[in-house]
């Protein structure tokens, strides 16, 4: 065991946003006046820097990097999905900080606790190791325990930090027990050792901590039957968090199910796709359901999440290159779709209003029809109509889960998608056939408009040319893969 | 002479018993949050059995991350309820009903 420099090189991005949440703490604490904005800035400029740090560390043709004793690895697909972390945070930063000026709770502790759970996602999205996965993973879900309370005055943030605390920690129980247990079969820690020694280890003992492993991961993707927690903490929590939450942990939560399922337990494919298959049904059954009677929007959304969250997971239900490749992309077109839907939620609301229920989107059009040309583009995508970038996500899943054989989960899909798009569609017609039942303008910084114009526009081009974003996807997991083979 | 299976059926039954105490339990967010920690605990017991049963010491290792996490999360656990009683002067598992839909 000994060290070597070169380890620090494929951990560059995480250790400078480390030392960046230090000097933000500094500033949290010393420079309390002028914290907040600077705060602000600090963050944005991590993420930025991390950003530049991350894409030029990456070579797309290099196999992957093992670090610190191969605990740590650095690779195409961790760096694709750690760039769309970076950008999902900015984006949901810009958007949430009018929203909580507004609501004067816009402390400096949100930017720092919002780079912390980035740093939890970064580490998350890298490991190679059972206890590099834990230690991310509790890093993001206590930073973003502590952010839905973050409204510490309003009975339902706390609420809804409560449950999220409670459950968070119950899906942290059963994904450590799963790993005891997959621990005790193979004898590693190591995800590529436990690849290795997956065929001569006791089944019995696999299976069993297989299946904790998959409810802990669904818990933390929150789809069916593990997603109790996702309206609730989704509406309960201030809308700039609900921004964070419903974005950039599910990338993360993405790399948990590719790293662990696909990366280290291959051979046990057969056993967790079954559970998968049924956690997929389950999901868009009830999302789909669930969301049509919802009036409140923020839980409609947490309801198509839960639906989107199965469709994700349909891509790893055929176990090769392009099942995985297609779930990478259906978590990105996700993550960009969500922040939009969000955002406009962020945008309606003002100073002591909400605009929580459908209802205030009605005559959207009239009040400004650019935005709501950009919210019929949003409901559009995730509806999956063409040509947006929501329709292509969907066919490439459901492409990748006819080769695997399920044609019946294809088919259930389609036609729940077809129930899914009354909802959304709802949601277009409210806003150009019904007057408006609130005529104030809408009053939002210049930041949010220009970037939530840039994300609605996003896409719609993602959606018009989609083939560089799913060649990167490809390329990503043909490096993640080929070097899982080899060991 | 006591065996690796002796001490998994012991960390399997506190597994149990803190899954148990938190699906059942309805009257005291504070029982919950002392089931989270025996859960922790039944997981820990599993790594040290395996890790003394494998002669490897990862396991042990583990442990002692497990042990500082716990510890994190029930600050912040605690900091959430102590957000919670001073909003709604309860800490009762049922009187938390302002989320529905």
């Amino acid at each position: 065991m000994n060290f070597d420099v070169s380890n620090l090189y494929a951990a560059t991005a995480e250790i400078f946003v480390a030392i960046m949440i230090l000097m933000v703490m500094l500033v949290t604490a010393f420079a309390r006046d002028i914290a907040r904005g600077l705060a602000y800035s600090l963050a944005q400029l991590t993420l930025i820097i991390a950003a530049f740090i991350t894409f030029f560390t990456l070579d797309a043709e290099a196999k992957s990097e093992f670090a610190f004793n191969n605990m740590f690895v650095h690779d195409l697909a961790g760096s694709i999905l750690k760039l769309m972390v970076y950008l999902s945070m900015m984006v949901a930063l810009i958007y949430g900080r009018g929203y909580l000026a507004d609501r004067k709770i816009e402390r400096p502790e949100y930017y720092l606790l919002a780079l912390l759970t980035t740093l939890g996602m970064m580490v998350m999205i890298t490991a190679n190791h059972l206890l590099v996965l834990y230690v991310g993973l509790e890093m993001m879900s206590l930073s973003l325990y502590a952010l839905v309370a973050f409204d510490r005055d309003a009975v339902r943030s706390t609420e809804a930090g409560m449950k999220y605390f409670v459950l968070g920690a119950l899906a942290s129980g059963l994904l450590l027990y799963g790993m005891s247990m997959i621990y005790g079969a193979t004898g590693s820690l190591e995800l590529s050792v436990v690849k290795q020694a997956v065929p001569g280890a006791d089944s019995a003992v696999l299976l069993f901590g297989l299946v904790f492993l998959v409810a802990g991961v669904s818990f933390k993707l929150g789809v069916a039957p593990f997603h109790m927690w996702v309206p609730d903490v989704y509406q309960g929590s201030p809308t700039a968090v609900t921004l964070i939450l419903s974005s950039a942990p599910k990338l993360a939560a993405f790399a948990m199910a590719m790293r662990l399922l696909g990366g280290a337990l291959p051979d046990l494919a057969e056993h967790w796709q079954t559970m998968l298959m049924l956690v997929v049904v389950a999901s868009i059954v009830l999302g789909n359901f669930a969301a049509l009677a919802q009036r409140n929007i923020k839980r409609m959304l947490a309801y198509s999440g839960i639906s989107h969250m199965g469709f994700m997971l349909m891509g790893l239900l055929s176990g090769d290159g392009m099942g995985y490749s297609s779930a990478m992309f259906y978590a990105i077109a996700y993550a960009l779709m969500t922040l939009a839907a969000f955002g406009m939620v962020v945008l309606l609301s003002r100073e002591g209003f909400e605009a929580e229920n459908i209802e205030d989107f009605k005559g959207l059009n009239r009040r400004n029809s650019w935005f709501a040309l950009l919210m019929l583009f949003v409901m559009f995508s995730m509806a999956g109509i063409p040509f947006f970038v929501g329709f292509f996500a969907k066919f490439s899943v459901l492409q990748a889960v006819i080769q695997a054989g399920h044609l019946w989960i294809a088919v259930l899909a389609v036609l729940m998608s077809l129930i899914g798009a009354f909802y959304y569609l709802r949601v277009v017609k409210f806003m150009y056939f019904d007057e408006p039942a609130d005529s104030a303008p809408l009053n939002a910084s210049g930041e949010l408009l220009v970037m939530l114009s840039i994300n609605g526009v996003a896409i719609a081009l993602l959606g018009l040319m989609p083939g560089t974003l799913m060649q990167w996807c490809e390329g990503a997991m043909k490096v993640t893969f080929a070097a899982a083979v080899g060991g | 002479m006591l065996s690796l299976t002796h001490y998994l059926i012991l960390g399997a039954i506190l597994f149990a018993i803190s899954v148990a105490g938190i699906f059942l339990n309805r009257k005291n967010l504070i029982v919950l949050l002392m089931s989270v920690e025996l859960m922790l605990l039944a997981v820990n017991t599993n790594f040290i059995a395996f890790s003394r049963y494998l002669g490897n010491i990862d396991g042990q290792i583990f442990v002692f991350f497990i042990l500082t996490v716990a510890a994190a999360e029930s600050a912040i656990g605690l900091a959430i309820l102590v957000a919670l009683f001073r909003n709604r002067r309860t800490i009762h598992v049922d009187d938390l009903d302002s989320l529905k839909g």
